[in-house]
């Protein structure tokens, strides 16, 4: 009974949905990125990689320069470029995207681990180099239970939203939203009308990376202000489950984040409960759930969540 | 070997070989970036793979696994399944191994070295056909679930090794296994001992060729691999096969992960391979997915990986051989762009 | 060479006049891809305001021709003259630019757009930065009145039936201002009453002034629509006919090049015992929605029932029920009275049961196997091919070279991967695959799509010939002469329902295509006294 009720309290606490919240914000713009590039045929696993270089970039150009938000921004430097070179491999060279992807994942591996002791001298993790302070919102801090959500708060979240409400305009609203999704559904339609089928599907890789970029370096500058070896954590794939259960919808694929968001927190929170008495190494195994979790996800949504038609199949002009 | 056929083999050979090269040029950049002397590197690398006979041992004792990983993610691929899992299931393989094989120690070798085997690859392979079975079930992508599954392993490994096989102190690990279950050595020099492990991953690719082309389950995996429609119309059971290339996947790699135990480190220590699985991806394509390219592309990554324990001495991080593998799967993958620059030699030439 | 030039009058000042009388001119292109010139020198003039048809077998490069006008590919030499002005196009945007509209075969629609979106798609009405999906709703409403082009601007294009998406199609190039509108094979998907419906477009259409070019090989329908005629054979141009002063023999002989028989010997009805039943059987698509709504019948050994109707009617969904590779919801499938409702196709081929697949590349071979793998798949465990576990490549490899030889498959290599033959040849093998197999009942589906006339007539050779060996076949085509020269009996299908039964001698192409549009015969025959 008593773990019952430590349990409930867990929901009680506003500390839990804070966590949720920045649980989920890297996931959401993981997701995001993913929208971005199936939505106009290109399957984009390298997003894993991408989260792991943003993070790797943000702290290696806030050490050098001290100015977290420079850091932020050459992160997105460095997403932008990966995603090009898989771009570049996907659409010009018509590779296979999956693998494509892993490749890229383990370049951003290889060079994040490459460059630590060139540049920070020390393998494995670096120093404390500086973080983006959390913000306060003075009329907001003071709500009750919501002003301890959201009243102090990383402004990566709202960045994240903001990112959301964007894609969502730009993917439904405008007319480059509409040759996206064309260019993802049925390429040689759009080509026969003179849509330019590459260009648009760059763009849709280039904005993913975009996006992957800003979670990693909300993972490193955004949160704990340091880098550590493969910090990503799966969150890449994490995010391209959010995509699936999401059906590809930039506001499907935000609420399917903060889903594992909570489900994080929750594992995370279960962790610290003194109520539940079994030994710390048990305790850690909690650490699967978000695993296990997407692997259900994906096996179940699949089939009932349809990707875009063109989707991974790279598009030939016969020519 | 007839002309045609000669020319056909260059022509296969030719993709992964350039692919490596330009790899190695790209990544001589990269160490030149860092203020380092690339020739000198690869010189060292060179060096501290093949140049003593302690370092060919060493080389030969890292590959042994690595032809096992290849022949797994190839296999995989031949049956049109990507396994990037192999990293879990060979500590699966190893880890359940091990906690069975501690209390071998009343079997004769004839016995305890071939069970302390199978259980390892049912281990692997079972690990393997989840992926497989929900792939065939609900279409689930093996990617995903297969990347989710090796996570899950590093959890669970880390708990068991922490809790329930915990032994002695300093790193975690598990007890180690009975002499019975150790594989014999074949060589020695200084400290370093080559087991029998690799004549196991050779036997393995020789099984591997033998199953691809002279049986009907090679002929209906590939099948699958190549059209599952067609396969399913030819009334082939995709679903059947699906699971049944992954648990032959997962089942190679467990046997990468009992060999190790076997042969080399006795016990199973807390950590995973370290990147053996992964490696196998890079092995697999660099190879084509052929049991005899693998075996050879397994060698240059165990030359690459031992050579690039010397070339730390140097300053230059042995994270360069998981650059040089990123960038051939990536060439190997957009193999175009390979295709073009050969087009072009050819030619000139 | 037969080389027909019954119009070649042009006007004198063709080139300086930019009000030529000359829609359209086409001079002496000529392209080629690798291994074959698909274009050879082809010259072809449309006049304004006139329905042309262009006319050819399959390959005889009247679709390569038309994708140049449209500019999806780029003439290696020659002129195009659109209204007398010399054009050069580097893609379609040029082509609608000069106004030139193109509906393809296959539809170039979005499934998960709207009609409106579809037609707008590449020119958007914008508000601001905004896409103005008013705007697009109502200029696509107002074309859809003006030219009597019923479409429904709201519906996505996946739930719109498919003559509903051709007129989506039309209004497309209408909306880019189109004058002239190339249609290429849109009949294909069409029942005989749809096609007059597009006839009566089509002539409303000239009548506003536009200029239609017309591909087929339907040698009926472009007597009764068009006004001349341009005939293709192997790449070139072998007849430029007048519609009115010419007639379907001499426009078959110019694109086949000799006499073409038009019928082969079928010896007289003589069926067996039945040896596959279809019970009450109801199918799903992929969408979940049911694509076959208890369908009823019966084979004999030694006949053939044919199946037509228009395509996605439920025909794929039907044969894929029947063969295991779709799961029947309701009724039974029975093989020699055994119930084998949903068994796997294995069980199936063990029973004798073959299947020539519809869709040959994606379903009956495997482009990157040799064609003696190709050539067991489906007995490949099977004595002599294999024994136990092991293959016995030697006796694949003699069997292969066998039937090869049997069905005249070229080119002879059996180590030829199964992509790299042509689609003629990749049939051959598949079908001399299955019939080689002995089986006792045979489910043939559009065997000769994409073939030229020598294929077609080994095929249906090969089809009477196991037919006269007593094995019962099921024929499902889109063809209706292929249907009427091979069946024994007719069955027409119509949104997953069976309309009717009649035999070839005993009906009319019209009752046929009533049949395809949705009546039933009992209405069709009881309506008239």
């Amino acid at each position: 009974m008593r773990v019952l009720t430590a349990i409930l309290s867990i929901f009680l606490n506003p500390q839990f949905y804070k966590i949720a919240l920045t649980a989920a914000t890297p996931l959401i713009f993981a997701s995001l990125g993913g929208v971005f590039s199936e939505i106009t045929g290109v399957v984009n696993i390298a997003l894993e990689g991408i989260i792991l270089m943003g993070a790797f970039t943000s702290v290696v150009f806030t050490y050098l320069t001290g100015n977290v938000w420079f850091g932020v921004l050459m992160a997105i430097v460095s997403g932008i470029l990966l995603a090009l070179l898989h771009a570049w491999g996907s659409i010009k060279w018509a590779g296979n995207q999956v693998v494509l992807g892993t490749a890229i994942i383990l370049l951003s591996q290889g060079l994040t681990g490459f460059l630590m002791e060139p540049i920070f001298g020390q393998p494995g993790q670096t120093d404390f180099v500086g973080k983006v302070d959390e913000i306060t919102i003075p009329g907001l801090v003071n709500v009750p239970f919501l002003g301890q959500v959201i009243g102090e708060i990383s402004p990566f979240v709202y960045i994240a939203f903001g990112c959301v409400a964007f894609g969502w305009w730009l993917i439904y609203k405008t007319k480059l939203g509409l040759r996206m999704r064309s260019v993802g559904e049925n390429p040689e339609a759009a080509d026969t009308l003179g849509v330019n089928v590459f260009a648009i599907r760059y763009f849709g890789v280039i904005m993913s990376g975009v996006f992957a970029s800003l979670a990693g370096a909300y993972l490193s500058v955004g949160e704990i202000g340091q880098f550590k070896e493969l910090m990503s954590g799966g969150r890449g794939f994490i995010g391209l489950a959010a995509m699936i259960i999401g059906k590809w919808n930039p506001v499907g694929a935000m609420l399917a984040s903060l889903f594992f968001g909570l489900f994080g927190a929750f594992s995370n929170q279960l962790q610290s409960l003194q109520e539940i008495t079994v030994a710390a190494n048990v305790k850690s195994l909690f650490d699967t759930i978000p695993f296990v979790l997407t692997i259900i996800v994906v096996a179940g949504f699949v089939g009932k969540s349809r990707p875009p038609a063109a989707d991974g199949v790279p598009y030939e002009k016969s020519e | 070997m007839k002309k045609p056929e000669m020319k056909k083999l260059l022509e296969s050979i030719a993709v992964p070989v350039l692919a490596v090269l330009i790899a190695l040029l790209i990544s001589g950049f990269i160490i030149l970036a860092i203020g380092k002397n690339p020739i000198k590197a690869y010189g060292v690398l060179l060096h501290g793979a093949f140049g003593s006979k302690q370092a060919i041992i060493d080389t030969l004792i890292k590959t042994t696994p690595l032809i096992l990983t290849g022949l797994a993610v190839g296999f995989g691929f031949r049956a049109g399944v990507f396994n990037i899992g192999a990293e879990g299931q060979m500590a699966m393989g190893a880890l359940i191994a091990a906690t069975f094989a501690s209390n071998f120690g009343g079997l004769p070798p004839a016995v305890a070295i071939p069970l302390t085997m199978l259980i390892g690859m049912g281990a692997g392979a079972g690990w393997a056909a989840i992926a497989g079975f929900l792939k065939a079930k609900t279409g689930a992508h093996e990617v995903v679930t297969t990347i989710m599954l090796n996570w899950i392993t590093t959890y669970v490994a880390s708990f068991m090794v922490t809790g329930p096989l915990a032994t002695g102190y300093g790193t975690p690990k598990s007890p180690e296994i009975a002499q019975s279950a150790q594989l014999p050595i074949l060589m020695r020099a200084g400290a370093i001992e080559l087991s029998a492990g690799i004549l196991i991953s050779i036997a393995a690719a020789v099984f591997m060729y033998v199953f691809l082309n002279k049986t009907t389950t090679g002929y209906e995996i590939k099948a699958v691999g190549f059209n599952p429609y067609a396969a399913e119309y030819g009334g082939i059971s995709v679903a059947k096969n699906v699971v049944l290339a992954m648990a032959i996947s997962g089942a190679l790699a467990g046997l990468a992960g009992v060999t190790e135990l076997m042969g080399v480190h006795h016990r199973f220590l807390g950590e995973l391979s370290g990147g053996k699985g992964f490696d196998g991806i890079s092995i697999a394509l660099i190879g084509q997915n052929n049991p005899i390219g693998i075996i050879f592309a397994a060698l240059l990554i165990g030359a690459l990986r031992t050579g690039s324990n010397e070339m730390q001495f140097m300053g230059v991080s042995k994270y360069i051989v998981i650059i040089v593998q990123g960038i051939v799967i990536f060439l190997v993958a957009a193999d175009r762009i390979v295709k073009a620059i050969y087009a072009r030699k050819k030619v000139k030439a | 060479m037969d080389d027909l030039r019954k119009d070649s009058r042009h006007s004198e000042l063709e080139g300086h006049d930019n009000r030529s009388e000359y829609a359209v001119e086409m001079i002496e292109i000529t392209k080629r891809f690798p291994g074959v010139l698909a274009n050879d020198r082809v010259t072809l003039r449309i006049k304004k305001g006139e329905i042309h048809a262009i006319v050819g077998e399959n390959g005889a490069g009247k679709s390569t021709l038309m994708n140049q006008l449209y500019g999806l590919y780029h003439p290696d030499s020659g002129e195009i003259r659109i209204f007398g002005q010399k054009k050069v196009f580097t893609g379609p945007r040029d082509a609608i630019k000069a106004g030139i509209g193109m509906v393809h075969q296959h539809f170039m629609l979005v499934n998960t757009l709207t009609v409106a979106e579809n037609v707008v798609l590449g020119n958007e009405p914008v508000k601001g930065v905004n896409f103005d999906l008013r705007r697009a709703r109502q200029e696509v409403k107002e074309l859809s009145e003006k030219y009597g082009l019923y479409v429904d601007v709201d519906a996505k294009i996946e739930d719109i039936p498919v003559g509903m998406q051709q007129r989506v199609e039309i209004i497309k190039t209408l909306y880019r201002g189109a004058n002239i509108i190339i249609l290429d094979e849109p009949t294909a998907v069409l029942t005989p009453q749809e096609v007059e419906e597009l006839f009566e477009i089509m002539r409303n259409l000239q009548k506003s002034g536009k200029t239609i070019l017309f591909i087929s090989h339907k040698l009926n329908e472009v007597m009764e629509i068009s006004d001349r005629i341009t005939v293709m054979r192997g790449g070139r141009v072998t007849a430029e006919l007048i519609t009115k002063e010419t007639n379907e023999r001499e426009i078959a002989r110019a694109m086949v090049g000799r006499d073409v028989v038009l019928k082969l010997d079928k010896a007289p009805h003589t069926p067996k015992e039945i040896v596959f039943e279809v019970k009450d059987l109801w199918v799903k698509d992929n969408r979940h929605l049911d694509a076959v709504k208890g369908v009823s019948f019966q084979v004999r050994k030694g006949e053939i029932v044919g199946i037509a109707g228009v395509a996605g009617n439920g025909q794929t969904e039907l044969v894929e029920a029947i063969t295991g590779l779709r799961k029947a919801e309701k009724g039974q499938v029975l093989f020699e009275g055994i119930d084998v409702t949903n068994k796997h196709p294995r069980v199936l081929r063990e029973m004798g049961m073959t299947h020539i697949a519809e869709d040959r590349l994606k379903h009956a071979l495997i482009k990157q196997f040799p064609a003696y793998y190709n050539v067991i798949l489906g007995r490949h465990y099977k004595r002599p091919f294999a024994n136990g576990a092991f293959l016995n490549h030697q006796e694949i490899k003699r069997y292969t070279a066998e039937l090869m030889e049997e069905f005249d498959v070229r080119p002879r290599i059996i180590e030829h991967l199964g992509g790299n033959f042509s689609g003629g040849n990749q049939q051959k093998l598949v079908v001399g695959r299955e019939i080689k197999a002995g089986p006792k009942f045979m489910v043939v589906a559009q065997p000769t799509r994409g073939l030229d006339v020598g294929a077609i007539e080994f095929i249906h050779r090969q089809i009477l010939r196991m037919r006269e060996q007593d094995v019962g076949i099921l024929l499902i085509s889109m063809e209706l002469e292929e249907i009427f020269s091979l069946s024994d009996r007719i069955l027409v299908m119509y949104e997953g329902q069976i309309m009717g039964e009649v035999r070839p001698e005993e009906t009319t192409v019209e009752e046929v295509g009533l049949m395809m549009a949705g009546k039933r015969l009992e209405e069709i025959r009881g309506g008239k006294r």
